[in-house]
C-alpha cells in the first residue's frame, strides 16, 4: 500500500482526483463529500433525474469481483451524471485469454475513457492503476480485497448524518465479519475523523483483525456489553466467500451469539439505528423482525448509495480535469 | 450605487406593468442562490405573491466543470411548487454573461415543462455572451476591468462594487 495516499487522492490545490480510501482524507473534504452528496439527492427526487456534469465524459464499470448492488449504483449515478457508461465484468473477458490488468486498463484509457470504477479482490490494486498505470483517469475503488470500500463507508456516513444530525457525540458498533470486511475498515476510518465519540467492535477474536484496538475502536466479545448506550449499529455479512478454514463453529452459533434480534437490540439506546451494507443474511446476521423494523434505515443507505457515489464521481472527475487543464498551461477563469 | 430600496420599488413597478401586459396569473418566484433569493424574496413581498420562494443552487448545470471542476459549496435546490404549466418569475441580483440564467433554465426544465419564465435581474453589467435579456432590470452599470459588483445580505440589502486582486 502507497504511504501517500493522499496525496495520490488529491490535486495540488487539495481537491479530489481519485477516490481511493478514506484513509489520507480529512474531516472538511468528508463533510463535503457529504454536502455534495446532500444535494445529489434533491436531483433524484426531479422528474428528470439526471445533470449534465459528466455529459459526454466515459465512465468504465471494471469488476473483477461479482457484485450485483455496488455495480447497479455506481451504473445508475453516472447515468444521472449524464455519463456513458460501459460495464466490463473482467472475470470474463480479458483476463482468461491472458491479457495482463496494465495493458487491459491502457486499451481502456486508448478508447478515451475518463473514468474507471475498480473492484478488485487484490487490495492496493485501484492505488496501483491510479499511481503506475493510468494517473489521468479518474479512479473510483469499489471495494479492493480487504483493504477499503470507501463509497460504502460515505453512504453509510450519509445515513447516519440524516438522521442523528452530527456525528460527535454518537457510539457506533460494528457487529460481526470485521476480519474479512473492507467496509469495516473504511467506517471506522470514517466515523474516527468525522469525530464520532467512540467506535465499537463486537465480534470473536476469529472474525477480528490482530491489532483491532490499531484501528481506532474499542473491542468487546458479547453483544450485552458492547451495545450498552450505543446509537448507531452496523451489521456486517458473513463473507463466506471470503472465510478460509473454519472461523465459526456454525452460522446457528454465530446467530444466537452475535445475530441482531429485538431481544438484543434492546441493549442499544432507544431508537438507535439499525444498518447493513447488504446483502443481508437473514436469519444469520440480523432477524428479519429488526431488518424490516421501525429502526432500520437499511433501504435508505441504498438510495444514499447513488447521491454519495454521484458525488464522488463528479468531484474526482472535476479534479481530475483540472488537473489536465493546469497541464496544458490554458488559462481558467469564469463568471 | 443607487438605493436598493428604489431599484426594489421600480422593479415591482416595472413587474405589475409586464404581469398585466401578458395576463399572467399566479406568478411563482424562483432565486437563484444567493443573492438571487434574497432579491426574489423582496419582489415577493411587494408583489405580494402567495407562492413560497423556490431556491435554485446551479452548481451542477454550470458550463465551466470542465475547466474549473465543481465548485466547493452546493447545496440542494428548493422549489416548494409544481412548475409544470407553471409561469414562473426568475430572479438574479447581477446578470452579465448570461450563463447563470441558461444553466438555470436548463436546471428548471428538469423539474417540468413552465408554461412561461419571465426574467428580473436587480443590476444589468451588460458584456453579454449569450442572447439572454432580462424583462425588468433594477439598474445598469458598466464596471471597470479589475471590478466586480456584490450582493450583500440578507439583513438589509446593498451593493457594493469590489476590486478584483491581480490573479
Amino acid at each position: 500500500m502507497p504511504e501517500t495516499s493522499r496525496d495520490l487522492q488529491l490535486t495540488a490545490d487539495g481537491e479530489l482526483r481519485h477516490f481511493l480510501a478514506i484513509e489520507g482524507l480529512d474531516q472538511a473534504l468528508l463533510t463535503r463529500i457529504l454536502d455534495t452528496a446532500d444535494s445529489f439527492i434533491e436531483v433524484g427526487e426531479r422528474t428528470i433525474k439526471k445533470v449534465p456534469l459528466l455529459r459526454g465524459r466515459t465512465v468504465v464499470n471494471l469488476f473483477f469481483e461479482p457484485s450485483t448492488r455496488t455495480r447497479s449504483t455506481f451504473e445508475l449515478a453516472a447515468k444521472r451524471l449524464s455519463a456513458d457508461v460501459l460495464n466490463l465484468d473482467i472475470g470474463t473477458s480479458a483476463t482468461s485469454k491472458g491479457e495482463s490488468l496494465s495493458d487491459t486498463l491502457l486499451n481502456l484509457r486508448a478508447m478515451a475513457s475518463d473514468m474507471f470504477v475498480m473492484r478488485h479482490s487484490q487490495s492496493g490494486a485501484p492505488h496501483f492503476v491510479a499511481q503506475s498505470v493510468t494517473p489521468d483517469v479518474a479512479i473510483i475503488n469499489a471495494g479492493d480485497g480487504r483493504h477499503e470500500h470507501p463509497t460504502q463507508a460515505m453512504l453509510d456516513m450519509l445515513t447516519i448524518r440524516q438522521h442523528m444530525k452530527t456525528f460527535s457525540g454518537l457510539r457506533v458498533a460494528i457487529v460481526g465479519d470485521v476480519q474479512h470486511s473492507r467496509v469495516a475498515r473504511s467506517q471506522i476510518r470514517a466515523l474516527n475523523t468525522l469525530g464520532v465519540d467512540e467506535v465499537r467492535l463486537i465480534a470473536p477474536d476469529t472474525l477480528l483483525p490482530h491489532e483491532p484496538e490499531a484501528l481506532g475502536a474499542r473491542v468487546f466479545h458479547r453483544m450485552e456489553e458492547g451495545l450498552r448506550n450505543v446509537d448507531v449499529i452496523i451489521m456486517l455479512r458473513l463473507q463466506h466467500e471470503r472465510m478460509e478454514g473454519a472461523l465459526l463453529p456454525s452460522e446457528s452459533e454465530f446467530y444466537r451469539m452475535y445475530g441482531l434480534t429485538r431481544e438484543k437490540l434492546a441493549y442499544a439506546n432507544p431508537g438507535a439505528l439499525v444498518m447493513h451494507p447488504g446483502p443481508i443474511n437473514r436469519g444469520v446476521e440480523i432477524e428479519s423482525a429488526v431488518a424490516d423494523g421501525p429502526q432500520s434505515v437499511i433501504l435508505g443507505q441504498v438510495t444514499n448509495g447513488i447521491a454519495v457515489r454521484m458525488a464522488v464521481m463528479s468531484m474526482s472527475m472535476g479534479g481530475q480535469l483540472n488537473e489536465r487543464q493546469s497541464a496544458t498551461g490554458e488559462g481558467v477563469a469564469s463568471t | 450605487m443607487q438605493d436598493i430600496e428604489q431599484l426594489l420599488d421600480r422593479m415591482t413597478d416595472d413587474l405589475r406593468e409586464h404581469i398585466n401586459a401578458r395576463g399572467l396569473s399566479s406568478l411563482c418566484p424562483v432565486g437563484i442562490r444567493t443573492g438571487g433569493v434574497w432579491v426574489a424574496q423582496a419582489l415577493r413581498e411587494r408583489l405580494g405573491i402567495q407562492a413560497e420562494c423556490g431556491e435554485l443552487d446551479i452548481t451542477f448545470y454550470r458550463d465551466d466543470f470542465s475547466r474549473i471542476g465543481l465548485h466547493p459549496r452546493v447545496s440542494p435546490s428548493r422549489l416548494p411548487f409544481e412548475t409544470e404549466g407553471q409561469h414562473l418569475l426568475l430572479v438574479d441580483d447581477v446578470i452579465m454573461s448570461g450563463r447563470t440564467i441558461r444553466a438555470a433554465m436548463n436546471e428548471l426544465f428538469d423539474y417540468g415543462r413552465p408554461e412561461s419564465i419571465t426574467l428580473a435581474a436587480l443590476v444589468d453589467l451588460g458584456r453579454r455572451e449569450l442572447p439572454i435579456q432580462p424583462d425588468v432590470t433594477g439598474t445598469h452599470e458598466t464596471l471597470g476591468p479589475r471590478q466586480r459588483i456584490k450582493l450583500r445580505g440578507p439583513e438589509s440589502l446593498e451593493l457594493a462594487v469590489e476590486e478584483v486582486p491581480d490573479a
